[in-house]
């Protein structure tokens, strides 16, 4: 009989602490993880709007070509409607 | 049922409780994790096909413009000379004259001459584009341009001196009409004069038997021909 209400003090005290204390502590730790992952949800979605822009690279590859050419072009002519240094 | 036997019951229960609470609460933490880990996958795959041609085209316009960097650098040192390559460089940019040239390492050993300090940028592109214009000729023992903004009459005084000081030593433009001291006759062909035109009250020339007016056009009309 004494054996039993040892257990059961051991069971209120011991046990039921312990286990509401590591229960506690792994939801905290889960529920300190939710909002670091919603940044990172929140800053890749950013991230992916901000590269909205890259389709723009082709026009401005389209636009360096072009460029380019003319430059080419001109130093063509330039190079022989004016003399050499030496 | 023993009291104690009641009290292991209720300490079960509260410790099934105890469980049921906080394990539930964390299932419901990951569930959100899981939501937004969801959408970040999601933005990062965006990032990634976003970005996926950027290398491509990003090493294209580099390939590009070191085309364009290898034309111009040649173009320049080819017609201004390396010392004037540096020192147009040096002029327009300040201090860059120190990096050299990326195809000529011989250019940072190079000592850049002060150009801009010399010259306006018209005038050094008169210079440079004129190598036989008269401004070659003048300017490089020519005084220095030390107001490049409102240089241009300074500019001036690097061609050859006559107008700017001198213009009483120009030839005046003719004068037309009837009145006219110089009489011009009609030609029968545009651009061959009969003969030479007589000041009045000039003295007579040499007569066209002496081989004066006529002798010179007869040359006039051979040389026509001849071109």
């Amino acid at each position: 009989m004494t054996l039993e209400w040892i257990g059961d003090a051991v069971l209120l005290l011991v046990v039921l602490p312990v286990v509401v204390y590591l229960l506690r502590g792994v939801l905290n730790a889960a529920n300190s993880i939710v909002p670091s992952v919603r940044q990172i949800a929140a800053a890749a979605t950013a991230g992916s709007k901000d590269l909205d822009a890259t389709a723009l690279l082709l026009t401005t590859q389209d636009q360096v070509q072009k460029t380019i050419e003319v430059a080419a072009d001109y130093g063509g002519s330039l190079d022989v409607i004016l003399d050499d240094a030496r | 049922m023993p009291a104690a036997g009641v009290v292991m019951i209720i300490a079960v229960l509260l410790i099934v409780l105890a469980l049921v609470y906080y394990l539930v609460s964390t299932i419901v933490a990951l569930q959100r994790i899981t939501n937004s880990l969801d959408e970040a996958i999601t933005g990062v795959v965006g990032i990634i096909e976003k970005s996926a041609p950027v290398d491509e085209v990003v090493n294209s316009i580099n390939a590009n413009l070191d085309a364009g960097v290898d034309l111009l650098e040649g173009l320049l040192v080819k017609k201004a000379g390396m010392e004037d390559a540096v020192g147009l460089v040096e002029g327009l940019y300040p201090g860059a004259a120190g990096e050299g040239f990326r195809n000529f390492p011989e250019s940072k050993e190079t000592k850049a001459p002060r150009i801009s300090e010399v010259y306006t940028k018209g005038t050094l592109t008169l210079a440079r584009l004129g190598r036989e214009a008269p401004i070659a000729g003048a300017s490089p023992n020519g005084p220095a341009l030390r107001n490049p903004a409102y240089g241009s009459t300074a500019a001036r005084g690097l061609y050859p001196e006559v107008r700017q000081t001198r213009p009483a030593s120009l030839a005046r433009s003719p004068v037309i009409g009837t009145d006219s001291p110089v009489q011009y006759e009609p030609s029968e062909s545009p651009g061959v004069r009969k003969r030479m035109p007589v000041v009045v009250g000039a003295p007579a020339g040499p007569s066209p038997a002496e081989g004066g007016v006529v002798k010179s056009g007869l040359a006039f009309l051979r040389r026509l021909k001849n071109d």
